[in-house]
């Protein structure tokens, strides 16, 4: 963490995909800054290059120019495996389609994160079961994804992101897939994190989800339009 | 915690083929091996046959028939005929002690009578130890004749088990007398049948045996038609017969470096030939064997293929959520080695009961199957086909698991 208490220190951030024949520029200069305990929504039309920032703030991809520093971590230059390991500690990701595993329980769904971290297996079991107690599925450690609700997967999906208590969440359209009444307890329970402390990532085209975050970015034609706090 | 435990958690934790793919890709990997196992086994089985016939005749011998001389030496024309004679044999044992035996045959074509059957018989005259050189091994109840019936020119005779049956018919011919040139000759032994791969005149089935010395007595013969060298050790073979043309070119007037004065069969040289050539074979069998193997290997490959494009999205997420390249890579190739591995052990069970019920076939009485052999496994083609398949198996796996590792989680994470 920085001197100035932030979790995300993003300047100068391009991202240029390189198909061969054509260059596109999906980021054309990024400077964000988040700060520990903030619940930022990103919002943007499609094309806009929000995917590409999702991508490059959860480290599954690595920016072609400026500097990323992720929890006093920077991410320039680092091998694959070891951008996993930063992935693994430092973000948990929540994603529209929830991709857990279809044919491991939700109970191993949640422990796969803390199996790549080496926390030990009883302690995995426990922390397990515990973070699904608290989405509320406490009598659901032993169904698979399949026999879920949409809503029921997503809380598991918020369970496997908190499993490494990692420095920030990062939600990709998390309400996208859900019918609303499903959609407004997933971000209950975002509000909730929120509340007790964690710094929130949620990327989004519904208004009504930015509304209910503490700081909106716009993200527009590869660059920054617009943040405001709410 | 240790690779090793989340490499194992991950493995055990994967998602499995549906059944019938597993089934089926087993089931090529089992074919495979049985091709391989039953190639090599054939191969095998040939290769102890074709020696046990080969060492039927007798081990590190050559055979020497005088000829006639293509060179001038010390005054003598060329084109002299050269005679060996049974007096001869000692003096040779004499002068090259180092060799296991010395042995001279003569040979003669007579007509034998017993009761009211007669058979034109090849007639051997040698010394007593060509029994045990020449594997004349007598059936139980009969024996080869010794050094006392060749000091006592003795009328016995030993019988190839050919002319025994010709002869006698299912009766027992030991202690039966039988005539030849009207001199009655008492049966002493019969060849244990063999299978015998390398022989001159005939063969050792289709003749008849007696001491020399009766047979000079009888026939009235000194000149041997050949002569029988052993040597203690095979290596030995080409130098012993260079000091045996030593020994005998000044003695009957030949220049021992003269190919057509002695005519040599060395029995040494042909059977490392035959060796190669079964080398040759077992390698042969062994590449065919492999390469059906190599497409069952392809299978597995395919399948492991197409399992990773559907678990594209799987190993994204894993990927994703802190995965390293050898978490994904191993368990994938672990899964292909399994496929190979069960298929192997199938295969190699089902291969070992196929040779096993072929132990029950008799080969000893076929005419074909006394030269093919029984098929046989042995340790090596075991090692062998393990190897391969465990090669295979890797290879299988590591291709399709490399694909795998390459896989963008970025690209797979979003959207259905």
């Amino acid at each position: 963490m920085n001197r100035n208490g932030s979790i995300i220190h993003m300047s100068g951030i391009r991202k240029v995909y390189d198909t061969g024949k054509v260059k596109v520029e999906a980021l054309k200069g990024v400077d964000l800054e988040i700060r520990k305990g903030e619940m930022v929504a990103i919002v943007g039309p499609s094309g806009s290059g929000k995917s590409t920032l999702m991508n490059l703030l959860g480290c599954l991809d690595t920016p072609t120019a400026g500097s990323y520093e992720l929890g006093g971590d920077d991410v320039a230059g680092v091998t694959r495996d070891e951008l996993a390991e930063i992935r693994n500690r430092r973000v948990g990701f929540v994603f529209q389609n929830f991709n857990l595993l279809p044919h491991i329980s939700s109970q191993e769904n949640v422990e796969m994160p803390m199996l790549f971290g080496g926390v030990p297996v009883r302690e995995r079991r426990e922390r397990a079961r515990d973070l699904l107690t608290k989405v509320g599925l406490g009598d659901r450690v032993d169904h698979k994804p399949t026999e879920l609700s949409g809503g029921q997967m997503q809380r598991v999906a918020i369970a496997r992101a908190l499993a490494m208590d990692p420095a920030i969440i990062l939600a990709d359209e998390p309400t996208g897939n859900l019918d609303t009444s499903s959609g407004s307890d997933i971000m209950s329970i975002f509000n909730e994190l929120w509340k007790q402390g964690r710094t929130l990532v949620i990327i989004t085209h519904d208004p009504a989800l930015a509304k209910r975050a503490s700081r909106v970015v716009e993200i527009r034609d590869g660059v920054v339009m617009n943040d405001h706090m709410n | 915690m240790s690779d090793l435990t989340i490499i194992s958690t991950l493995f055990a934790s994967s998602a499995r083929l549906q059944k019938k793919r597993a089934y089926l890709t087993i089931a090529a990997i089992a074919w495979g091996t049985v091709a391989i196992l039953m190639l090599l086994a054939f191969g095998e089985g040939l290769k102890r046959q074709l020696d046990r016939n080969r060492r039927s005749t007798g081990e590190n011998l050559a055979v020497i028939w005088p000829g006639e001389t293509s060179k001038t030496y010390k005054g003598l024309p060329a084109g002299r005929a050269i005679h060996v004679r049974a007096g001869d044999i000692d003096w040779i044992r004499e002068r090259m002690p180092e060799l296991r035996a010395v042995h001279g045959e003569m040979q003669t074509w007579r007509p034998a009578t017993y009761g009211r059957t007669v058979k034109n018989l090849r007639i051997i005259g040698t010394n007593p130890s060509y029994g045990e050189s020449r594997k004349h091994y007598p059936v139980a109840g009969g024996r080869f004749f010794n050094d006392e019936d060749e000091a006592q020119r003795r009328r016995v005779i030993f019988l190839g088990d050919e002319v025994a049956k010709d002869l006698f018919g299912h009766e027992d011919p030991v202690g039966k007398t039988l005539l030849i040139a009207n001199s009655p000759y008492l049966v002493i032994g019969v060849m244990q049948h063999k299978t015998q791969m390398g022989m001159y005149g005939g063969p050792d089935s289709n003749h008849a045996v007696i001491p020399m010395s009766t047979f000079r007595a009888q026939f009235s013969r000194e000149v041997l038609q050949e002569l029988v060298i052993e040597v203690q050790d095979p290596a030995q073979m080409k130098a012993e017969l260079r000091k045996l043309n030593e020994v005998l070119g000044p003695k009957y007037g030949y220049d021992p470096g003269d190919d057509h004065a002695m005519h040599t069969w060395d029995m040494v040289k042909s059977s490392q030939v035959t060796k190669n050539i079964l080398t040759g074979i077992q390698l042969f069998l062994g590449i065919v064997g492999a390469l059906t193997l190599i497409i069952g290997g392809v299978g597995v490959a395919n399948i492991m293929y197409a399992v990773v494009k559907e678990r594209t999205r799987e190993i994204g997420v894993k990927m994703a959520l802190g995965a390293k390249r050898r978490w994904i890579i191993v368990p994938f190739v672990l899964e292909g080695l399994t496929y190979t591995l069960v298929g192997g052990a199938l295969g190699m069970t089902i291969a070992t009961l196929l040779v096993a019920s072929m132990s029950f076939i008799d080969i000893e009485h076929n005419k074909v199957l006394s030269f093919l052999g029984r098929p046989t496994l042995s340790l090596q083609i075991g090692m062998f086909t393990s190897c391969i398949l465990g090669l295979i198996g890797v290879l299988a796996g590591y291709f399709p698991a490399r694909r795998a590792a390459s896989i963008d989680p970025a690209a797979t994470l979003r959207y259905e």
